[in-house]
């Protein structure tokens, strides 16, 4: 068997690769991780202090982010489309437009975005530090137990918090257009409602609360996940956090694009 | 195997032939001990040597590879969920890092672990419990600090300190003087024999610095290629003619020579 392994290789073996066999023990590692935070989550004792002190920290902390970022997204998107708009004449379709626009794209992704950077950071750098100064290993000596404490919470807390956020970042965005189209159309709010919601089916709203909690979800896992098995010291915090936001950023636009397939399905 | 030692009522934790390695590296070869009710063991042995893995096994931190580790009577290896939580209750650890939860004050650092298990307690006893165990390691005027406004010292007083508040009958001190001056660890010294008398708890004490051992352990031992020399008291281990012993001790009092 030695005589297999390559002389310029490490000793130890591998099934495909050093890097792909870590790639599936680290994919089969987060499905356990999945599975252990269900059967966590609906067991008791229930957490719901702490949980009510994380939905505090991941909605109402995020507001004032998720409202700036949502209004400039809502009137820099109305004041890009009005050139196209204006040249065919249909200035008048700009409410439907970024309705849609912003129900079923814009402020799922913006907000998740924001979420994976501002939470999803957070979750991984708090939980790191806590691994790697042992304050995990005294919270489970000390008669707690640190996962539905710690990552329960926080991964159920963004689930919850998500799509209220992205209801108001739709809302806060769809003001941001209404005062642009006011300013420029001189189109009162009762006109601008009935154009923008004319266009917006139940199956939009659903489809965007339904992402977001796909979205809110894959942020909690992959900050959690980084944090409580972080490793190396502080360099360890550091890429617990980096990883946390880089890979909720690319699975957020991996299910954008699944989801909006499958709603696509049912339109 | 010696069943009437391991079922000995005074025996609160009995070790028996315990291995551990990671990946090729054998940390833990066969370490036998037993240790009774109110009895102190200082550990010795060069860092690395598995010094602290032996106190995360007793504790439930890691499993072992081989061996027994019985705690108050119990398998530790083989307990779960809430058995091995109601076992963790009767072992107070003090970690090297204090681990002091470093968002929250001193006050909620010692509630934390009282109020989590003991939920039907009221808020006056949670109160009295905490200024409690701080007058006994001398804290109580760090009761509304945050850990980061705390020295080293204090913090490994308040990290002993939420440890004692749920009355342990075992304490695991992991370096419990390391990083500290020399008067700032004569207290803590002081506090481990305050804690063995006070509350009768037997204690592993998990050290480099042979002033700590001397001064505090009924019984010393050392770690040598995963396993422990014969215990005995301080003078008894220093007597052997072990090269590593005679090293150890020739380091930490090389005024003496």
């Amino acid at each position: 068997m030695e005589s297999e392994i390559p002389v310029t290789s490490t000793p130890e073996k591998f099934l495909l690769s050093k890097k792909a066999d870590s790639f599936f023990r680290d994919i089969y590692n987060v499905y356990i991780f999945i599975l252990q935070y269900f059967k966590e989550l609906f067991s008791v004792p229930f957490e719901w202090k702490e949980l009510i002190n994380q939905c505090y920290q991941v909605g109402y902390r995020s507001l004032p982010l998720i409202s700036l970022t949502g209004f400039i997204t809502g009137t820099v998107f109305t004041k890009q489309s009005r050139p196209s708009l204006s040249e065919f004449g249909a200035t008048s379709w700009l409410p439907s437009l970024i309705s849609i626009a912003i129900i079923r794209a814009l402020a799922p992704l913006v907000t998740a975005l924001i979420a994976a950077g501002k939470v999803g950071s957070n979750m991984g750098a708090e939980l790191g530090s806590m691994k790697v100064t042992e304050q995990i290993d005294a919270m489970e000596v000390s008669g707690t137990n640190p996962f539905k404490y710690l990552v329960v919470t926080r991964i159920t807390a963004i689930t919850l918090m998500l799509p209220i956020l992205v209801i108001y970042t739709a809302l806060i965005g769809m003001l941001g257009s209404y005062l642009n189209i006011h300013q420029n159309e001189l189109t009162s709010f009762p006109a601008f409602i009935s154009s923008a919601f004319k266009t917006i089916s139940f199956l939009d709203i659903s489809a965007s609360v339904f992402k977001a909690v796909c979205y809110g979800f894959t942020i909690g896992v992959a900050g959690c996940y980084q944090g409580y098995y972080a490793q190396n010291g502080t360099k360890g915090v550091g890429t617990a956090a980096n990883v946390a936001v880089v890979l909720s950023m690319f699975m957020i636009f991996v299910e954008e694009m699944v989801i909006v397939q499958v709603v696509n399905a049912f339109r | 195997m010696d069943e009437s030692a391991t079922n000995n009522n005074d025996t609160v934790i009995s070790i028996k032939d315990l291995k551990k390695s990671f990946d090729t590296n054998i940390v833990l070869n066969g370490i036998d001990i037993d240790i009774l009710k109110g009895e102190n063991l200082a550990v010795l042995g060069r860092s690395g040597s598995g010094k602290s893995v032996l106190i995360k096994i007793i504790s439930g931190l890691l499993k072992p590879d081989s061996g027994t580790v019985k705690v108050l009577g119990q398998e530790v290896d083989k307990l779960r969920g809430k058995a091995l939580q109601a076992l963790r209750l009767k072992i107070g650890f003090s970690f090297q890092s204090s681990a002091l939860y470093d968002s929250m004050t001193v006050r909620e650092n010692l509630a934390f672990p009282l109020v989590r298990n003991k939920r039907n307690l009221k808020t006056k006893e949670v109160n009295e419990a905490i200024e409690s165990v701080l007058n006994d390691v001398d804290l109580l005027q760090t009761i509304n600090q945050m850990p980061a406004e705390l020295s080293g010292g204090q913090r490994k007083r308040i990290g002993i300190a939420r440890t004692l508040i749920m009355k342990p009958e075992i304490m695991l001190y992991d370096e419990p003087t390391s990083g500290l001056d020399p008067l700032t660890c004569i207290d803590i010294n002081t506090l481990i024999v305050k804690v063995q008398q006070q509350y009768n708890a037997s204690s592993i004490i998990i050290t480099h610095d042979l002033t700590c051992a001397k001064a505090t352990a009924d019984k010393v031992t050392m770690i040598v290629d995963g396993r422990f020399l014969t215990p005995g008291s301080f003078n008894e281990i220093f007597n052997e003619k072990n090269t590593n012993a005679k090293s150890f001790y020739d380091y930490n009092f090389i005024n003496d020579k």
